[in-house]
């Protein structure tokens, strides 16, 4: 049987996900045994100019070229997986829609901030359908990999939509709450097996929000805390601003 | 003298982190055009960074880079401890220079074997080399997967590192994660004498180019990584607080990414810079390398860049080797673990002021600049990445290359350039705040 064609693509990110995937290790060798890679420029200098079956897209959409460059991607992709946060939330990238486009670029480019055009940010899915999403900054590999199984099964991969302190209890973690730091568990979706906090650090909602955030708890969390409603805002602005419901 | 034209235009440079063009044009044999554009999308950093709290700028920052993501972290915890008066203890210093080896190892290899060793082995990536040199391809992987769990013992993972904060660590390695880390990188050593006999194999182009080489100096034994003074071949030498007079930053039309410029139009930070700033103070095994390679410094072909990262991988395995080595001996006091979060319950004093972080990561000297008001909210932010640093240098290779290769054909001048810029192993997500080779119509 003829391998699945994968190609990978990058927009305004890191790269740090794609990345993700030299270190896999020698799994990797396993992964090519079943799909062919035909493009992927951090790694190779190979090109591919035809159809695809799998595109992964990593990065955010931020200017017209972008938006042109996945418009092609989408026409000739069977399957898109937005593939990371900058792809699937907008990300840190986010961040830049807090600032009047043209004074941010003022600010790092001086007067010549023309010359560099950039728009506001969004997520892959914002401007062309998306079939698959692996969120997380950096995604998580054993994640990735089960979404790989289920597009060439031809099966849905459900994204979790339950909090992160579902993984952060069965990891045995203390609280970060009790131990006197907030922190987004509470309302960011799962799937990443709290990472974060099983190394001492709090969540800093990367996985974007879950679709039905148990607002009174958190509430009565934040009360117990005493912790302001603000922090909190301000903190979910690192990842989550490029949200549908977001008018910001 | 050869009278020909000549256009080359590479769109998206591959192998490399992020997006640049290469563009030459030759007319009737003078050079015209020559050029490193830089094209990635301008992701405004600096910008954003404005109005978050300083206990978030690593956090931040580190999304810079997915490759030197490690790095950020550590300048740009420096940035934040001088801007708050925070004397990290030796413990901490001593795990945040095992970070580094980590990291500058980790980068190191990634160039080596995927990104640079294709074109030294004449093909287009490490694809075909799976059929034709298996063996290459699983010691690569298997390197870089070691650097990764090393990582992830240390500091949670390599590409985002977790537990590297403002004020130390949130979580301590103990006596099994430290013989994990000692199994870990013996294991590495076989794999890396293989690396220095297959890069003994390697013949890199000729061409020398005399320029400025700027790294971190200090007047210790020890090779300067995490901290020192800013030193130059031309004999500069600043404290890091004088970073903006090093690098002189100005901005050209083709490119998202800053240039830089001190003593001379040009000049080049990274691995052939340490090596020719640093060479006495390389491990022994290192100087060995090089001396096999008849390398020394001032060493000014710029393809060496790769065989210095070479050099720098040897000393680097040796050096985490001996500072785990140390840290077991010591004992590692876990009682120094902090737990800051966006420090809400005032955990560190927090004073108005600024600072700055100044660290040799895998590219070259990277600064970052914070100022904070009396919240530790941060004011202004500016980041020198190593790649802008060299990008005008690069562009300067490429004018004094490009006439000295002209009777080659376009594909070979192709490829001599691209290999160019990727001796320089540019981080171009890195630097806009890089890489396509066009040759423009003929």
């Amino acid at each position: 049987m003829k391998r699945p064609t994968v190609a990978f693509y990058d927009f305004a990110c890191c790269e740090g996900c794609q990345l993700q995937v030299a270190n896999l290790g020698e799994d990797l060798l396993d992964v090519l045994d079943i799909v062919e890679v035909v493009e992927f420029r951090e790694v190779m200098s190979e090109k591919w100019d035809r159809n695809v079956d799998v595109a992964v897209v990593e990065g955010s959409i931020t200017n017209a070229h972008a938006v042109g460059r996945i418009t092609e991607i989408r026409k000739k992709a069977g399957v898109l997986i937005a593939y990371g946060s900058c792809a699937t939330i907008g990300g840190v990238n986010g961040m830049k829609n807090r600032f009047d486009p043209d004074d941010i670029r003022k600010y790092v480019y001086g007067d010549r901030y023309k010359l560099f055009p950039s728009e506001r940010t969004k997520a892959v899915h914002q401007v062309v359908p998306v079939d698959y999403f692996v969120n997380g900054c950096p995604v998580y590999p054993p994640e990735f990999i089960q979404v790989l199984r289920a597009v060439l099964q031809g099966t849905t991969y459900p994204v979790p939509d339950f909090a992160v302190c579902v993984e952060c209890k069965l990891n045995e973690n203390v609280c970060m709450y009790e131990r006197g730091v907030t922190c987004l568990g509470p309302v960011t979706r799962a799937g990443c097996n709290s990472w974060c906090i099983n190394n001492g650090n709090i969540c800093y909602g990367c996985r974007g929000m879950v679709s039905n955030p148990n607002e009174k708890g958190t509430r009565a969390v934040l009360d117990k805390y005493g912790i302001s409603g603000e922090l909190i805002r301000n903190k979910m602005s690192m990842y989550n601003m490029c949200s549908e419901q977001d008018p910001a | 003298m050869n009278k020909k034209s000549l256009a080359i235009n590479v769109e998206y440079l591959t192998r490399v982190e992020g997006h640049g063009n290469i563009v030459v044009n030759v007319k009737e044999g003078r050079l015209e055009t020559c050029r490193l554009d830089i094209v990635e999308a301008p992701r405004l950093f600096e910008g954003m960074l404005r109005g978050r709290s300083l206990f978030e700028a690593q956090h931040i920052t580190s999304r810079i880079c997915g490759i030197c993501s490690c790095g950020h972290t550590l300048a740009s915890l420096q940035a934040a401890e001088d801007a708050l008066g925070i004397v990290p203890s030796e413990q901490t210093i001593r795990l945040r220079k095992l970070l580094l080896y980590f990291e500058i190892l980790d980068s190191h290899i990634l160039h080596l074997y995927l990104l640079a060793a294709p074109d030294l082995l004449g093909v287009k990536s490490f694809v075909p080399l799976i059929d034709t040199h298996n063996k290459v391809v699983r010691r690569a992987l298997r390197m870089k997967k070691a650097c990764n769990e090393a990582c992830e013992v240390l500091v949670g993972r390599h590409v985002h590192p977790i537990s590297a904060v403002v004020g130390g660590f949130t979580k301590l390695p103990g006596e099994r994660e430290l013989d994990s880390l000692l199994h870990l990188l013996e294991g590495m050593r076989p794999d890396m004498e293989a690396t220095v006999e297959l890069a003994s194999t390697f013949r890199f182009p000729e061409f020398e180019r005399d320029t400025e080489y700027v790294a971190l100096v200090s007047d210790d034994g020890e090779y300067p990584l995490l901290s020192g003074d800013i030193g130059s071949t031309d004999g500069i030498r600043m404290p890091k607080g004088e970073y903006r007079n090093i690098t002189n930053e100005f901005i050209v039309p083709h490119s998202s990414a800053k240039h830089t410029k001190l003593s001379r139009g040009s000049y080049a930070v990274g691995s052939l810079a340490r090596f020719n700033l640093n060479f006495r103070k390389l491990h022994p095994r290192a100087r060995e390398v090089a001396a096999a390679m008849r390398m020394e410094p001032k060493c000014t072909n710029p393809y060496l860049n790769t065989a210095a990262q070479l050099i720098e991988s040897v000393h680097c395995l040796e050096e985490a080797l001996q500072t785990v080595r140390v840290l077991k001996e010591r004992g590692v006091d876990r009682d120094e673990a902090v737990l800051v979060g966006l420090n809400e319950r005032s955990a560190v004093p927090v004073r108005a002021g600024s600072g700055i972080g100044a660290v040799e990561v895998p590219r070259g000297v990277l600064f970052h600049h914070y100022e904070v008001d009396d919240r530790g909210i941060i004011v202004n932010a500016n980041c020198s990445i190593p790649t802008n640093q060299n990008l005008s240098n690069i562009e300067h290779d490429m004018e004094k290359l490009v006439p000295e290769i002209l009777a080659k054909s376009e594909e070979e001048i192709t490829l001599a350039l691209e290999m160019l810029v990727r001796a320089y192993d540019p981080c171009i997500s890195c630097s806009t705040h890089m890489l396509n080779v066009r040759f423009v119509d003929r």
